[in-house]
């Protein structure tokens, strides 16, 4: 067994809306969440937009509120629970933890050079303790991210997508982190690029011992990537597995049809997938028992009253009350 | 089959402080109705901008090269696109004989305007309607796309409908003038694959329903695989390779597209090495000489790919390809 780096347990986020004194409701962005994501893995989060992927992130980096449960992280240095963390705590664990952002072109302020962009966080921080010693820190991880020293004197809108976002892996990278979250990292780059930038985070995990939660709804992306994906559907986790196990046998509905909503490559091959219909609930609105029960095709009345706990068999979790009845036609 | 929009020699360039920038460089193909062609590229491939030209709905400060000509055939005989000037003119072409749905459906719909009342709008201005004609037509049109309670859609704005909802109603609305022509600039890159597919599936409905053509722009090759019939590659202005999207990507000629092909992380094949396009699309102020791809390019045959420009090779009379890897096959 490997270790943990992050465990979480029954983490929820809520956000309060509604402004009046006795109309005060909860919308619940995440929803009773446990998950464990090992040291040195690339862990995959996917789901549709609505379903919580970037406030679980976010939670995980103290970034958004935990309203229930917690996460407990451990690197082997230092012990954090997230949900109670002290502020000189929670000033350390952001060196320990940081964030890739989707897109590039917002990410970075225009008014400052690159070099600047890659050395605030160090200043801020106050890691190095003289310019020459962020100097040279900032050219480490800016060659780590193949941009040579000519591109530190420049201003991001000299650069491609591409280059933007390898200057916003350098960035966050710069702190030395332990563990990032990359939040639909490569979402708006092209394919071409696309392929480069992954291949430039996986070979920076293994380089520097990092863990990853990689969050996407590409799943094509998330297969070639990550060694384990959890799938989320309105704020709960419906299904978590290696992604060998996941892919090659998904057992929950959501995640079966997910994977056949992928558009395939194959002109002969239209038409086939198994479509999913309707939208994802509003999260002010949830439906009963299973959340997925509106959408399901499976569906039978024992989902619309009791919401199915996440079982485990085998180190393949599936929340669904019918998956093993599901498996069986197949198999016979 | 007849042809409904021939596009010949269309070169683009834009006037700009930094002096001329060529957008579309010499590109020439046609559709024929009920086709839908999937015209593929990076971003800065000139796809959008070539697609705007079929509407002639480009910048001002976009200059048309002499040669370049777009001829539309509509019900009452060709239209010269180009040659167009007013505004009474263009609403033959825009919103009439051609309609054009974007990428992001909420920056398309007024925000402070109903659905309903943009609809009503634009099809008054585009045939002879009374309002209650109109609005008849855009709820019916509005329930054909898949939205529930259509008469209570018709009176909301466009933020109080999700973002699969939008683009069903961009789709009701482009229809709604019966096009013969519909340029959908990636559609579904937005939407999460679930609503994607949804879509995809809608707009191949409605293609046999009207029997329009389509021009497909989208960057996904998966989606093309899904829509298409054939295919256009651009890549810095230049249409580099074109074909059957099964020849096209079962049988890829251009090492640009081969490349992008390789880049693509595939299902069934969970080991595979994603291979990038190495560097990235030079900016068009730099434009390269000879081929446009050959500063990326890991086929490079000789000096000639640098110095001259390659023409267009038939590899079979539908497969055609601009590369100097096949200059022994005629011109």
């Amino acid at each position: 067994m490997s270790d943990v780096l992050i465990r979480a347990k029954g983490l929820s986020v809520g956000f309060p809306i509604g402004s009046g004194l006795f109309n005060k409701q909860v919308l619940k962005a995440v929803d009773n969440v446990s998950l464990d994501i090992e040291k040195g893995s690339f862990f995959g989060l996917v789901g549709e937009s609505g379903s919580g992927k970037t406030t679980l992130g976010r939670a995980l980096l103290k970034a958004a509120p935990i309203t229930a449960g917690g996460a407990h992280y451990s690197d082997g240095e230092v012990d954090y629970d997230l949900e109670n963390i002290t502020k000189d705590q929670l000033r350390d664990y952001r060196k320990r933890a940081q964030l890739i952002f989707q897109d590039p072109y917002a990410a970075l302020s225009p008014r400052m050079t690159v070099r600047d962009i890659i050395a605030e966080p160090l200043e801020v921080m106050k890691i190095t303790r003289s310019r020459e010693e962020t100097d040279a820190r900032v050219r480490e991880i800016a060659a780590k991210c193949r941009l040579n020293l000519e591109h530190l004197r420049r201003f991001p809108h000299a650069f491609s997508g591409g280059q933007r976002q390898r200057i916003s892996i350098a960035r966050a990278l710069v702190s030395s982190p332990k563990f990032i979250v990359a939040d639909e990292s490569v979402a708006a780059l092209d394919v071409s690029i696309q392929a480069d930038v992954l291949n430039l985070l996986k070979q920076i995990q293994s380089d520097m011992g990092l863990t990853f939660m990689f969050i996407s709804h590409d799943l094509s992306v998330v297969a070639h990537t990550c060694d384990h994906v959890a799938v989320m559907y309105l704020g709960r986790l419906v299904e978590t597995a290696p992604t060998r196990k996941l892919f090659a046998a998904p057992r929950h509905p959501y995640t079966k049809a997910l994977f056949s909503a992928i558009p395939s490559l194959d002109p002969d091959d239209r038409g086939t997938a198994q479509k999913l219909v309707g939208e994802i609930p509003s999260p002010t609105n949830q439906p009963s028992g299973c959340k997925f029960h509106t959408r399901c095709p499976f569906a039978v009345d024992h989902c619309k009253q009791v919401e199915p706990e996440l079982e485990s068999d085998g180190g393949h979790d599936v929340a669904c009350h019918r998956w093993k009845e599901l498996l069986a036609p197949a198999a016979a | 089959m007849t042809a409904l929009i021939e596009v010949e020699n269309l070169t683009l360039q834009f006037r700009t402080d930094e002096g001329l920038i060529t957008a579309v460089d010499n590109v020439s193909f046609s559709l024929n109705k009920g086709e839908v062609m999937g015209l593929v590229g990076e971003s800065g491939s000139g796809k959008s901008v070539t697609a705007k030209a079929l509407m002639h709905l480009n910048a001002r400060n976009a200059v048309y090269s002499l040669e370049s000509r777009i001829t539309l055939h509509t019900d009452s005989g060709p239209v010269d696109v180009l040659s167009l000037k007013t505004p009474r003119d263009l609403n033959i072409v825009r919103g009439g004989a051609v309609s054009m749905i974007f990428q992001e459906p909420m920056a398309s719909f007024a925000p402070a305007i109903t659905i309903g009342k943009q609809m009503v709008e634009q099809l008054q201005l585009h045939g002879d309607y009374s309002k209650q004609q109109a609005k008849n037509i855009s709820v019916e049109m509005l329930d054909r796309v898949g939205i529930s309670d259509a008469a209570k859609r018709f009176d909301q704005y466009a933020f109080e409908l999700s973002g699969g909802m939008r683009q069903r109603a961009m789709i009701a609305m482009a229809l709604s003038t019966q096009p013969k022509l519909l340029i959908a600039d990636e559609p579904t890159t937005a939407l999460d694959v679930t609503i994607q597919a949804q879509v995809i599936d809608l707009m191949k409905d409605l293609v046999d329903e009207f029997h329009m053509g389509i021009v497909f722009i989208t960057h996904d090759l998966g989606v093309v695989a899904q829509t298409a019939d054939k295919v256009n590659v651009m890549y810095l202005g230049r249409m580099i390779e074109e074909g059957p999207v099964r020849e096209v990507i079962r049988n890829p000629k251009h090492p640009y597209t081969q490349g992008l092909l390789a880049a693509l992380p595939k299902l069934d094949d969970l080991d595979a090495v994603l291979t990038p396009v190495p560097g990235d699309i030079p900016s068009p102020l730099e434009r390269p000489s000879g081929c446009v791809f050959h500063t990326r390019c890991s086929k490079i045959v000789g000096d000639e790919c640098r110095q001259t420009v390659p023409e267009n090779r038939s590899i079979d009379p539908t497969h055609s390809v601009a590369c100097h890897i096949y200059s022994e096959v005629p011109a």
